[in-house]
C-alpha cells in the first residue's frame, strides 16, 4: 500500500492505495466522490473525466498514486461557492443536456476544459472535442447547444 | 406566452440538479455495512461441456469469503421468461431452462459459470482466476440458418431442434396472401438483416444484495427499469421468497432502452448470496460483461415482398423472419419478433393483405430482447426500405408513392389486417409538416452544391407507426404475456397540501420527476413545485409494471389521472362541507375551491389541513385522509407515428456516408413537457443513426464475441450525428386515455434506420451506380465501397 495525498476540490485529502488502484476508485470508493462514474473499461467512455492539475483527465486511466501531490477538481466541485449552479451546469439544465445524468458528469468536466482552452468553440469544435465523452441518452444536440450557451454567458461574464 | 407551469411547460428538469452536482444515487453508488463483493467466471467458449470445476486453490485465495457454483443452486428455479408464443401450429414454444449459474454446460460466451464472493472486487477478480474449470468445447452454433438446418449442434439437448417457434400471422390469410402476390401487377422483393445491437446504457448494471436476518426480509438494489417486475419474477419463479419479504430498489438508473427490463442471473445470485453468506453482496458489471451480459437486440434475417397494382396501390405484404433468440429465452424475447412486430406491418398504409412468418432459433450467443423499440423497428424497416426499393421500380416519387396509400383521416378507428385498431392519426398531415421543416424543395440545390465538391448527395424519406403501452391486461394474457400490463400510482396529499405520487413508472432518463408533477399540477391548479413523485422503490409504490415500450405516461400518467380524480371528488365533499354549499356546486380551480354563483371560497391548504385535522369535518360520510390509489389498464395500445428524412452524403472515393441533415415530423398525440418530448427524439434518432451506420455486434463462427467493447463496437459519438430538427406540432390525440398521450420515448430510433439507408442508396444512384438496390447496416464505407465497386 502506497500513501497518496492530493488537493481534491480545494481540499486536502489522503489515503492510502494499492499500487493498481485506479484514480477514480480512489474518489469513488475512498473518498466516496461517487459523482465521478466508470462507464467502461478501455478509455473510451469519458464518463469518469476529473481535472487534474487543470486538465482533462479519465480517471479510469490514471494510478491514484500517479495523482499524488497533484489539484484534483471533480463534479463535486463545480457548483458556485453558494451552491447554486455553474454556469456550465446552469447550461446543461437550461438546454435539457442530459436525460439519465450518467454521462453528464464527464461531459461537463469536459466541456470547462474546453471553455478554458477555446471561450469561444464552434459547433464542430464542441462536436470534435467532444469524441471521448459517449452519451446513450440525447443524441448531443441539446449538449453541444448548452455548450454553446455556456460559452457565450462565459463572455459575457468575462465582459463585464 | 408559452407556459412555464402545468401541461405544455417546458419546466426544466429537477433531476437535474443532482445529476449535474454529482449527487445522484446509481446502485453502484450505494453501499451496505459489511458488504462484500462478487466477480463472476463466465464462460470463454460459446460452448463447452463442464466436466468438472475445481475451486480448491481459489477458495484459499486472500479475502475469499465463498465460492458458488450450479452445483449450489440446484433446486432452485431457474430464470423465468415472461411470454410464450403459441405456434402456427397451435404447438406453444420451446422453452429451455436458464439457469442462475451454469448446470454441465455453458451455451454462449459470458454464461455464468462460478461466483467468487471476496472481501473485494480485486480480490474477489484474482480468485476468479484460480478456478479451473475443467471443460470441453463442443461445436457452437451461431449461424440461425445452420442452426436450423437438419443434423444441427442442438443448443439445449432437452429440445428437439433449435427452433423455439414457427410463428404465422395471420395464418388464416396466408393462402389469400400468397394468391395475391402471384397475381399482382408488380412484385417489390428485399432481403435484409436487422443487424444485432447492444444497447449500451452507459451505466453498466449493478445489483446489491443485502439480507436481513432478524426479519428474515430481503433487498436487492438494482438498475433496474421495472422493480416490481424483478420482485415478482425472482421472487415467486426463482427464489421463492413473498413480497413482504423482498424489497427490490431500483435507484437513480443511467439508462435503460429496453436491456434493463430483464430478470438477470446476477439479480437473483446476489439476493441468494447475501442470505447464504451472511453479508450484503454487490455486484458491477465492467463494460466487457456488460458485452456479454446484458441482453442483445435486434438480430433479424427477413424477406420481405411488396405487391403492388399498376398505380402503386399497396395490395399485399409477405414477410419471412428468423429471428435470434440467443442462447436462452430473456424475459420478454418471444413477445418482439412476434406480436411487438407482425402488428406493425400495415405501418401506415391500408395495404388490404398481409402474412408474417418468423422463425425464432436458438444459438450460442448471448440472449436477445428487447431493445428500444423493440419489434418495431424491425418492421419499419424492412416496410419502409420495400416500398423505397419499389418507388424505384415503379417509377413514382417515394413521398408520392407512400401518399397513395396513406390510411386517411376519415378511416379512423382503423382495424389493419394484422389485428390491431389504430384509434387515431393523420399520416399526411406529418408528411406534410416533413416537407417544410425538412426544405424538400431546396435539396435539388443542395445536391448541386454537393456535387460541387465531389460528393454525392441522398435524399431519403420513411413513415413509421409504432403500438405504445401494450395492454389490454385480458388481450396480452391471450397473447402469451405471464403478466399484466396495466400501472398503478398513489397520490398521498399530506396535511398542508403538498403531494407525494407513488408511481409505478421508472424513470432513467425520461424526467418523469418533472413530467408527472406537471400533470396533477394542471389538475388541481397548484403549483408544480408542490408535488413530488416517489418511484423505484417496491417497499413504498403500491405496484407498478415498469417503463418501458414508451408506457410510462400513456399507462402509469393515466393511473396518476384517476388517482388524482379521486383526489378531487372527495376534496370537493370536504370543501362543500367547508363552505356549506351543495357537493355539485363546488368548482376547482387554480388551487381554490369556490360555490358557482357566490363568492364563498376555501384554499387547497384549508381543505388537505382538514382532512387530517377533521374538526369540523362530515366524518359521518367520509373517512379523514386525503390519499388515492388507482390502477390503470389501456383500452388499447397507443400509435404514434411521424415522418422522417435524412440528407446524407457520400463521399465516392471512400465509401464514407455523412449525415448532412435530419428532420422528424411526430404526432405524439398531446404533449406534457415539449423540451423533454424533443429530447427523447434527438436520442432516439441518434440511436437510430448509429444502427443504421455504426454499431455491429459481431460473433465468428466459433461464437467469440468480436465487438466486445468500445474499441470494437461503435457507438454514435458526437461528431457522428447533426442537429436534428423535430416538430410534434401535428397531434392527433389518443382516443382512449384520459391525458391524450401516445409515447414518444422510441419513435426516434424506429423511424430513423430506414431514412438514412434510403438516402444512401438514393445518393449512390445519383452518382450512376443504379445497380446498388440495398445495402445492409451497418452502411459502412466499405460496405458502400463494396456494393459500388464490388460488381
Ligand atoms: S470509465 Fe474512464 S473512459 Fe470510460
Ligand atoms: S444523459 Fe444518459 S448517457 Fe448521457
Amino acid at each position: 500500500m502506497t500513501d497518496v495525498k492530493m488537493t481534491v476540490n480545494g481540499k486536502e485529502r489522503s489515503g492510502s492505495v494499492e499500487g493498481r488502484t485506479l484514480l477514480v476508485n480512489f474518489l469513488r470508493d475512498d473518498l466516496r466522490l461517487t459523482g465521478t462514474h466508470v462507464g467502461c473499461d478501455t478509455s473510451q467512455c469519458g464518463a469518469c473525466v476529473v481535472h487534474v492539475n487543470g486538465k482533462a483527465v479519465k480517471a479510469c486511466t490514471m494510478l491514484a498514486a500517479e495523482a499524488d501531490g497533484a489539484e484534483v477538481a471533480t463534479i463535486e466541485g463545480m457548483a458556485n461557492a453558494d451552491g447554486s449552479l455553474g454556469v456550465i451546469q446552469q447550461a446543461f439544465q437550461d438546454h435539457h443536456g442530459l436525460q439519465c445524468g450518467f454521462c453528464t458528469p464527464g461531459m461537463v468536466m469536459s466541456a470547462a476544459a474546453l471553455l478554458a482552452e477555446n471561450a469561444n468553440p464552434t459547433e464542430q469544435e464542441i462536436r470534435e472535442y467532444l469524441e471521448g465523452n459517449i452519451c446513450r441518452c440525447t443524441g448531443y444536440h441539446n449538449i453541444v447547444k448548452a455548450i454553446q450557451a455556456a460559452a457565450a454567458n462565459g463572455s459575457a461574464v468575462a465582459a463585464e | 406566452m408559452p407556459k412555464d407551469n402545468g401541461i405544455g411547460a417546458s419546466s426544466k428538469r429537477r433531476e437535474d440538479v443532482r445529476f449535474l452536482t454529482g449527487k445522484g444515487q446509481y446502485t453502484d453508488d450505494i453501499n451496505v455495512y459489511g458488504q462484500t463483493y462478487v466477480h463472476f467466471l463466465r464462460s470463454d467458449v460459446a460452448h463447452g461441456q463442464i466436466n468438472g470445476i475445481d475451486t480448491t486453490a481459489a477458495a484459499a485465495m486472500p479475502g475469499v469469503v465463498r465460492i458458488f457454483t450450479g452445483a449450489d443452486f440446484e433446486g432452485i428455479g431457474g430464470l423465468p421468461c415472461g411470454w410464450q408464443v403459441t405456434d402456427r401450429h397451435g404447438e406453444a414454444m420451446q422453452e429451455p431452462g436458464h439457469p442462475v449459474l451454469c448446470q454441465g454446460k455453458a451455451r454462449h460466451v459470458g454464461d455464468p459459470i462460478a461466483a467468487v464472493v471476496a472481501e473485494s472486487a480485486e480480490e474477489a477478480r484474482d480468485a476468479a482466476a484460480a478456478i479451473e474449470v475443467d471443460m470441453t468445447e463442443l461445436p457452437a452454433v451461431i449461424d440461425m440458418a445452420a442452426a436450423l438446418a437438419e443434423g444441427s449442434t442442438k443448443v439445449h439437448d432437452d429440445l428437439t431442434s433449435n427452433l423455439c417457434y414457427d410463428w404465422g400471422f395471420v395464418e388464416e390469410n396466408k393462402a389469400a396472401v400468397d394468391e395475391a402476390i402471384a397475381g399482382a401487377h408488380h412484385v417489390t422483393t428485399l432481403e435484409l438483416t436487422n443487424q444485432r445491437l447492444v444497447a449500451n446504457p452507459m451505466e453498466p448494471r449493478v445489483a446489491l444484495g443485502d439480507y436481513n436476518a432478524a426479519n428474515e426480509e430481503h433487498t436487492l438494489y438494482t438498475t433496474s427499469q421495472n422493480p416490481h417486475v424483478i420482485r415478482l419474477l425472482m421472487g415467486a419463479f426463482v427464489l421463492g421468497i413473498p413480497e413482504h419479504k423482498l424489497r427490490v430498489v431500483a435507484p437513480d438508473v443511467g439508462g435503460g432502452f429496453g436491456t434493463k427490463i430483464f430478470h438477470y442471473a446476477e439479480e437473483a445470485f446476489c439476493t441468494f448470496a447475501a442470505k447464504a453468506v451472511g453479508r450484503p453482496v454487490k455486484w458491477t458489471s465492467s463494460r466487457s460483461e456488460a458485452f456479454m451480459s446484458d441482453a442483445h437486440g435486434r438480430d433479424h434475417v427477413t424477406k420481405i415482398d411488396l405487391a403492388m397494382d399498376e398505380n402503386g396501390k399497396f395490395l399485399a405484404v409477405r414477410t419471412d423472419t428468423m429471428a435470434n433468440m440467443g442462447a436462452y429465452l430473456s424475459t420478454f424475447a418471444p413477445s418482439v419478433p412476434t406480436w411487438l412486430h407482425g402488428t406493425l406491418m400495415a405501418g401506415n398504409y391500408t395495404t388490404p393483405l398481409i402474412y408474417v412468418n418468423v422463425k425464432a432459433v436458438f444459438t450460442n450467443t448471448v440472449p436477445v430482447d428487447a431493445y428500444r423499440g423493440a419489434g418495431r423497428p424491425e418492421a419499419t424497416y424492412q416496410l419502409e426500405r420495400v416500398i423505397d426499393k419499389a418507388a424505384r421500380e415503379m417509377g413514382i416519387d417515394p413521398i408520392e408513392l407512400r401518399r397513395r396509400n396513406f390510411i386517411q383521416p376519415d378511416q379512423y378507428p382503423y382495424a389493419t389486417p394484422v389485428a390491431v385498431e389504430y384509434d387515431t392519426g393523420n399520416y399526411e398531415a406529418t408528411m406534410a409538416k416533413l416537407e417544410e421543416i425538412g426544405d424538400i424543395a431546396g435539396f435539388a440545390a443542395r445536391r448541386a452544391e454537393s456535387e460541387a465538391r465531389g460528393k454525392l448527395r441522398g435524399f431519403g424519406v420513411n413513415c413509421y407507426i409504432e403500438a405504445c403501452g401494450i395492454a389490454p391486461s385480458n388481450l396480452v394474457g391471450q397473447l402469451g404475456a405471464r403478466a399484466g400490463l396495466y400501472d398503478a400510482a398513489t397520490v398521498r396529499v399530506n396535511a398542508t397540501g403538498s403531494i407525494s405520487v407513488m408511481v409505478g413508472a421508472h424513470s432513467h432518463g425520461q424526467g418523469h420527476e418533472t413530467t408527472f408533477p406537471q400533470v396533477v399540477a394542471e389538475m388541481l391548479g397548484i403549483d408544480e413545485s408542490m408535488i413530488d413523485i416517489v418511484h423505484g422503490d417496491s417497499s413504498k409504490i403500491p405496484f407498478g409494471m415498469g417503463t418501458y415500450g414508451s408506457r410510462s405516461l400513456a399507462v402509469c400518467g393515466s393511473a396518476m389521472v384517476r388517482a388524482t380524480e379521486k383526489i378531487i371528488n372527495k376534496a370537493k365533499k370536504i370543501a362543500a362541507h367547508l363552505m356549506e354549499a351543495a357537493e355539485g356546486d363546488v368548482e376547482l380551480a387554480n388551487g381554490q375551491f369556490t360555490v358557482a354563483g357566490t363568492d364563498k371560497s376555501v384554499a387547497w391548504g384549508d381543505v388537505t389541513l382538514a382532512a387530517y385535522v377533521p374538526h369540523n369535518y362530515p366524518l359521518e360520510d367520509i373517512e379523514p385522509g386525503l390519499e388515492e390509489t388507482a390502477f390503470y389498464d389501456p383500452a388499447n395500445f397507443t400509435y404514434p407515428a411521424g415522418a422522417y428524412c435524412c440528407e446524407v452524403e457520400v463521399d465516392p472515393d471512400t465509401g464514407k456516408v455523412e449525415i448532412m441533415s435530419f428532420a422528424a415530423a411526430d404526432d405524439f398525440g398531446n404533449v406534457i413537457n415539449p423540451m423533454i418530448v424533443e429530447g427523447q427524439v434527438h436520442g432516439g434518432l441518434a440511436q437510430g443513426i448509429g444502427q443504421a451506420l455504426l454499431e455491429n455486434c459481431v460473433y465468428d463462427e466459433n461464437g467469440q464475441l468480436l465487438s466486445g467493447s468500445y474499441m470494437d463496437y461503435a457507438m454514435p459519438r458526437a461528431d457522428d450525428v447533426p442537429c436534428y430538427v423535430v416538430d410534434h406540432s401535428c397531434a392527433t390525440p389518443c382516443t382512449h386515455n384520459p391525458l391524450g398521450v401516445k409515447g414518444c420515448g422510441e419513435a426516434g430510433a424506429i423511424g430513423s434506420p430506414p431514412s438514412v439507408v434510403n438516402a444512401v442508396i438514393d445518393a449512390l444512384h445519383s452518382g450512376g451506380h443504379t445497380h446498388v438496390t440495398h445495402i445492409d447496416m451497418p452502411v459502412s464505407p466499405s460496405r458502400v465501397w463494396q456494393a459500388v465497386h464490388g460488381g
